[in-house]
C-alpha cells in the first residue's frame, strides 16, 4: 500500500472497538460453577471448566438471554439460528486449548450504540464465548518468570464480545462509546461492567489516514487498557505514533500492541502467538442454538427503558436540562430514584436540583451512595414539599437533607427534633418586625435617608430575636412594607 | 477354578436370575470373573486394570439387597468390563495412552453410573487402541490384546479388550465405544454381539472423546437379550450431554421375537458387489446369513447406498479434524503426563505430546490439523460434511424400501497380529462396512454369523435412527435360529483346558 510522505498532510484516525463483557449470570457459560469475582484461586472449578477428559459443555440459557437482550437494546438483528465454534490455539490459561466461541453465525449482527451527542456508532456483531483462566506470572511476563500460576476461576465465565464498525472518529468519541455502552449494559443488568475487575475489557483497532481520503490505513490492535482513561490515552498515543511514522516516511505494520499505563506508551507484543491459524470449526459437542419467536418476544418485553430514552423523556416530562437529565440517567437505580421523588413531590425541576446538589453532597460527605444510604424517595419529596411550603428555611433544609440522607429519618421528625420549623405566620413575624423597628429608630432613619443597607441590619435584628426561625423572605417583605 | 458359567455361554440375564433365585451370590460370581480375567490376562491381555476391591465391595452390597429382599436392578450382580476410556471416579482412566497413564478421573461417566445404578459390577477396565484410534487393539500404548478364538490373531479394535473378554466368556457384558466401527468390528472378530446405538441415544459425558460427532457408547455382550438389557439401562437423555436426545427409551428386552414375518430386510447392492470380489468363503457365509433371515420369514429387498463408497474418505477427514481439537487439552499443564520444557511452556507442550502420544494418534492429529487449516477447510472439512449429508440421505432412501438393512460387518475374519500394523490404509479399510452408519448417526449391530476357517464373522444389522428395537428384534430372531456363538467354545478355553 502506498503511504503518504508529505509533511503537510494531516491525518485522521479510524477507530473500531472490541469490547469483552463478562455476563453476570449465576453460573458459568458451559458448566454449573458459580460465576463470581474475587474467590480464592481455583475454588470455582469443576471437571468441565477444567477441560478434564470426557467432559462436555452445556449452554447457559441465561447467558444467551443476556446477550440477546443486549442485542435488542442496541437494535441488533438477533439470529433465531446460530452456532458455537471452536477457536483452536494453545495457551496454558485455556483448559481445552480451544475456546468455544462463535465464528460465522454470531447471535446478533448489526445494531448501533447511541452516544450522548446523538451520534450512532454502528456495530458489526455481538457474539457469545467463554472466558479464559488467568495466568499469574512470578515475574513480569511468562517468558521472564521462573514459574506461572494459573487460576481457572475465570475459565468458562460467559463472555460477550461487542464488535463495533470502525466508525469512531476520535479518542474522546471512543470514551463516549464506552460510557454509553456501559450505561446500557448496566441498565439491562447483564453485567457488572467493572473495568478494574475485568468484567468490561476493551481492545482497540486503530489506523490513521490522510484527511479526506477513504481508504483504510494499516491498523494496530491495542490491548491491555484498564480504564476509559487509558483507552483515551492509548488512542492518543497511537494517533501520534502512527502519524509521526507516516510523516517521516515509515511504513506501519499490522500488529498487536500493549498499552503500558505507567509509561504512557504502546509497545509491540511481537509474540510468536501472532501467526495463529485458529482453525475454527463448529463445536460438535453442541447442537446449533435455535430461539423461538415467543422466547425472543418475551425477552424484548422484559427490556427496561434505556438510558438515552429515559434522558429524553426526563427532559420532556420534568423540564430538566439535557445536562441534568444526562447525569440523572447515568445509573438506572439513581434515575428511578429521581423519578420517584419527582412524581411524589410534583416538581421535577426541584427534585433534580436536590438530587444533583445537596443529596449528592451529603452522600459524598457520608461516603454513601443512593444504594447504601437509607434515604427513601418519599422522604426527599416530603423535604421538597415543606421547603416549598415555607415550613423551613433553605438553610435548615440543607441540614434536614443531610440527616435524612445519613440516617433515613423522616424530614418532619428532623425538623421537630432540631426545632428547625420556620415562623411564616405574618402576624407573628409582624410583631417581631414592629419590635425591631421600635428598638432601632436610628436605622429606620438612615434607611429612610436613603441608606438601603440599613434594611439588612433590621432583617438581621429580627432574625436574631427569632433565633433564626423567622421566614426571612416574609421578614424582608414586612420591613419594606412598614418602612414605606 | 472354572469360569463363571455352568453352561458354555454365560449370559448376564442367566446370572442375574441365578442371583435373584439365590442359587449363586454376586460375590461368588464376581470372584470367579476376577479370577478368570486374571488367569486369561496372560494369553489375552484384555485388561489394563482389574478393580477387585471395588468390584467385590459392590457385589457384597448386591448380596445384601438380595438377602433383604430389596428390589434389584436389571443388571444386579452381573460382572461387566468397561473400555478404559470411561471415566470412573477415583480410578485410573488411561484411554490406552501414555499421556493419561497416571490420570485418575475426579468423576464418573454417565453410562458407568447408570450401569452401577442398575447393579452391574465393574470388574475392570479393558485395553483399547490409543484414544480409540485403530481396528486391531495393537495401537494400545501398553500391550496388544489377543483374540480368544485364536490368540495369534487380533481381537479387532478399538474396543478390543472389551470384545476379547466377552468373547472369552470371562464376563457376559462389556461397554465399548464405536466411532467408525470400534464396537462392531471387534464384536465380529470375537464372536459376540456388539451394538452401536443411534448417535445421541447414549450419553457421551465422561467418555473420553475421539471424534465427538461420531463417538457412541454401546453394549458388547454374550447375546442379544443382554445387549437389549444393557442398552435399556444406558440409553436416554443426559442433561450433561447436549448432543444426547430426549427420545423415550422403549423396553427393548421385552420386544424380542423369534421370527421375522412381515419384516423387509434391505441388502445393499454396492456392498454385495464389494464382498463378492473378496474371500469366497466369506461371501458364501453372508449369502447363507441372508438365506437364514429369509427362512425366518423376512422379505429381502435390494437397496442402494451410492455414496457409501466415499465413507472412508469422509470419515478420515471429519474424525481426525475433531480429534485434533479434542486432544489439544493433553498438554501436561493440568493432569496426565508432563515432560518438562526447561522453562518454556510451549516446549513443555511439545515434549509432553511428543512423548505421550503414539504414532497413530499423531498421524490423525496432523491429518486433522491440516484439514482444518485456513485454505483447506472448505476443500476438506466442509466438503466432507456435505458428503456426510449425502450418505445420510442414501440411508433415508434405503429405509423407505426396508425396515432394517443386513450387510457384512467386516471384509475379512480376524487377522494375525502385525499383519496390518505397518499399513495404515489397510487398517483403515477394515471399517469399510461400518463407517457409513457412523457418519449417518444411525444404529447398527454386529451379531455372530458363523465361521470362516474356524474364525468368527459377524453380520451387521442396521436400522433407522432411534429404531434400535427393530434391529435388536431381527438380531434376536436370527440368533435364536442359528446359535452360531453358543455352538462353539473359544479356543483360549480349550487351550487353557489342555494346559491344566
Amino acid at each position: 500500500m502506498q503511504q503518504a510522505i508529505e509533511r503537510n498532510v494531516s491525518y485522521q484516525p479510524v477507530i473500531g472497538l472490541e469490547v469483552h463483557v463478562e455476563l453476570a449470570t449465576q453460573s458459568k457459560m458451559f458448566c454449573g460453577c458459580r460465576n463470581v469475582f474475587g474467590a480464592p484461586p481455583n475454588t470455582l472449578v469443576c471437571p468441565v471448566c477444567l477441560g478434564m477428559p470426557g467432559t462436555l459443555p452445556v449452554i447457559n440459557r441465561r447467558a444467551v438471554e443476556f446477550l440477546c437482550k443486549t442485542g435488542m437494546a442496541l437494535g441488533c438483528d438477533v439470529a433465531p439460528f446460530s452456532k458455537f465454534d471452536r477457536k483452536n490455539y494453545f495457551y496454558p490459561d485455556m483448559p481445552k486449548n480451544y475456546q468455544i466461541s462463535q465464528y460465522d453465525m454470531p447471535l446478533t449482527t448489526g445494531g448501533s450504540v447511541r452516544l450522548a451527542s446523538g451520534k450512532r456508532i454502528a456495530l458489526n456483531r455481538i457474539h457469545l464465548e467463554e472466558d479464559t483462566g488467568k495466568n499469574i506470572h512470578a515475574g513480569t511476563s511468562m517468558a521472564a518468570s521462573e514459574y506461572t500460576l494459573i487460576d481457572y476461576n475465570r475459565a468458562g465465565v460467559p463472555l460477550m464480545e461487542i464488535v463495533s464498525e470502525p466508525h469512531i472518529a476520535t479518542p474522546e468519541e471512543a470514551e463516549q462509546y464506552l460510557s454509553a455502552l456501559k450505561s446500557v449494559l448496566s441498565y439491562i443488568g447483564v453485567s457488572d461492567v467493572k473495568m478494574h475487575e475485568g468484567s468490561l475489557r476493551c481492545d482497540a483497532n486503530i489506523s490513521v489516514r490522510p484527511a479526506g481520503t477513504s481508504t483504510l490505513g494499516v491498523k494496530a490492535e491495542v490491548k491491555n487498557m484498564n480504564s476509559f482513561r487509558s483507552v483515551v490515552r492509548a488512542l492518543r498515543f497511537e494517533i501520534e505514533r502512527q502519524t509521526e511514522a507516516l510523516t517521516s516516511g515509515e511504513r506501519i505494520i499490522q500488529e498487536t500492541r500493549n498499552w503500558d499505563d505507567a509509561r504512557g506508551v504502546t509497545y509491540s507484543t511481537r509474540s510468536k502467538e501472532q501467526a495463529h491459524d485458529y482453525r475454527y470449526f463448529p463445536d460438535p459437542d453442541l447442537v446449533p442454538l435455535t430461539l423461538d419467536d415467543a422466547t425472543l418476544a418475551q425477552w424484548r418485553e422484559e427490556l427496561p427503558e434505556l438510558p438515552l430514552d429515559k434522558r429524553d423523556r426526563f427532559i420532556a416530562e420534568y423540564g430538566v436540562s439535557e445536562y441534568e437529565a444526562g447525569i440523572l440517567t447515568e445509573d438506572r437505580s439513581a434515575a428511578e430514584f429521581f423519578e420517584a421523588v419527582a412524581r411524589a413531590c410534583g416538581d421535577g425541576k426541584q427534585a433534580a436540583n436536590w438530587m444533583l446538589g445537596d443529596v449528592r453532597r451529603s452522600l459524598e460527605k457520608h461516603s454513601l451512595t443512593l444504594a447504601t444510604s437509607p434515604v427513601r424517595p418519599a422522604q426527599l419529596a416530603e423535604l421538597i414539599r415543606i421547603v416549598a411550603a415555607g415550613q423551613i428555611s433553605g438553610k435548615a433544609a440543607k441540614e434536614v437533607c443531610d440527616a435524612v440522607v445519613a440516617e433515613g429519618t423522616d424530614p418532619q421528625a428532623v425538623v421537630a427534633q432540631r426545632g428547625l420549623s420556620q415562623i411564616s405566620d405574618t402576624e407573628a413575624v409582624g410583631a417581631m418586625v414592629d419590635d425591631a423597628l421600635a428598638a432601632n429608630p436610628e436605622s429606620v432613619a438612615s434607611y429612610k435617608g436613603g441608606k438601603a443597607k440599613a434594611l439588612e441590619f433590621l432583617v438581621g435584628q429580627v432574625m436574631k430575636s427569632s433565633r433564626g426561625k423567622a421566614n426571612i423572605d416574609i421578614v424582608r417583605e414586612l420591613l419594606r412594607e412598614r418602612l414605606g | 477354578m472354572s469360569s463363571i458359567h455352568a453352561t458354555s455361554l454365560p449370559t448376564g440375564h442367566a446370572l442375574r436370575e441365578a442371583i435373584r433365585r439365590r442359587e449363586r451370590s454376586a460375590e461368588e460370581i464376581t470372584r470367579a470373573a476376577l479370577h478368570d480375567a486374571e488367569s486369561l490376562q496372560g494369553p489375552l491381555h484384555a485388561y489394563i486394570r482389574l478393580l477387585p476391591e471395588r468390584a467385590l465391595e459392590r457385589a457384597r452390597r448386591i448380596d445384601g439387597l438380595v438377602r433383604a429382599g430389596e428390589p434389584l436392578g436389571t443388571l444386579a450382580g452381573v460382572p461387566v468390563a468397561v473400555k478404559d476410556l470411561f471415566c470412573l471416579q477415583g480410578e485410573f482412566t488411561t484411554c490406552g495412552s501414555r499421556i493419561l497413564e497416571n490420570f485418575r478421573s475426579p468423576y464418573s461417566a454417565t453410562v458407568v453410573e447408570k450401569l452401577e445404578a442398575a447393579g452391574a459390577i465393574i470388574i475392570g477396565k479393558t485395553n483399547m487402541d490409543e484414544f480409540a484410534m485403530g481396528s486391531s487393539c495393537e495401537n494400545s500404548a501398553f500391550f496388544p490384546t489377543r483374540n480368544p478364538w485364536d490368540t495369534t490373531r487380533v481381537p479387532g479394535g478399538s474396543s478390543g479388550g472389551s470384545a476379547s473378554t466377552v468373547g472369552a466368556r470371562t464376563v457376559p457384558i462389556a461397554l465399548g465405544t464405536d466411532t467408525g466401527g470400534s464396537i462392531r468390528e471387534p464384536a465380529s472378530f470375537c464372536n459376540i454381539v456388539g451394538v452401536k446405538p443411534t448417535y445421541g441415544r447414549v450419553s457421551r459425558y465422561g467418555m473420553i472423546a475421539f471424534a465427538s460427532s461420531l463417538d457412541q457408547a454401546g453394549p458388547m455382550t454374550a447375546d442379544v437379550r443382554d445387549a437389549a438389557d444393557v442398552l435399556e439401562v444406558i440409553a436416554g437423555y443426559d442433561p450433561m450431554d447436549s448432543t444426547s436426545v430426549d427420545v423415550a427409551v422403549p423396553p427393548y428386552a421385552s420386544e424380542l421375537p423369534d421370527d421375522l414375518h412381515g419384516v423387509r430386510i434391505g441388502i445393499v447392492a454396492e456392498f454385495e458387489a464389494s464382498i463378492a470380489q473378496g474371500d469366497a468363503a466369506l461371501a458364501a457365509l453372508y449369502k447363507q446369513a441372508y438365506k437364514d433371515l429369509e427362512r425366518l420369514g423376512a422379505q429381502l429387498v435390494e437397496v442402494h447406498l451410492p455414496h457409501a463408497q466415499y465413507g472412508l474418505a469422509t470419515y478420515y477427514l471429519i474424525a481426525p479434524a475433531e480429534c485434533s481439537s479434542n486432544l489439544a487439552r493433553y498438554d501436561g499443564a493440568r493432569y496426565g503426563r508432563r515432560v518438562d520444557g526447561d522453562g518454556d511452556v510451549y516446549a513443555m507442550f511439545d515434549r509432553t505430546r511428543a512423548a505421550g502420544f503414539g504414532d497413530e494418534v499423531k498421524r490423525r492429529i496432523i491429518l486433522g490439523t491440516y484439514a482444518l487449516s485456513t485454505g483447506y477447510y472448505d476443500a476438506y472439512y466442509v466438503r466432507a460434511q456435505k458428503v456426510r449429508t449425502l450418505i445420510k440421505s442414501d440411508f433415508d432412501s434405503a429405509f423407505a424400501e426396508c425396515d432394517v438393512i443386513a450387510c457384512p460387518a467386516v471384509s475379512c475374519p480376524p487377522f494375525e497380529l502385525g499383519a496390518k500394523s505397518q499399513d495404515p490404509l489397510a487398517m483403515y479399510l477394515m471399517d469399510y462396512f461400518t463407517i457409513p452408519m457412523s457418519l449417518a448417526g444411525i444404529p447398527a449391530l454386529s451379531i455372530p454369523a458363523g465361521y470362516v476357517s474356524d474364525l468368527p464373522v459377524g453380520l451387521q444389522i442396521v436400522a433407522p435412527a432411534f429404531h434400535e428395537g427393530r434391529m435388536l428384534a431381527v438380531a434376536h430372531a436370527y440368533e435364536q435360529a442359528t446359535q452360531h456363538a453358543a455352538a462353539r467354545i473359544p479356543a483360549v478355553r480349550s487351550e487353557g483346558a489342555r494346559a491344566s
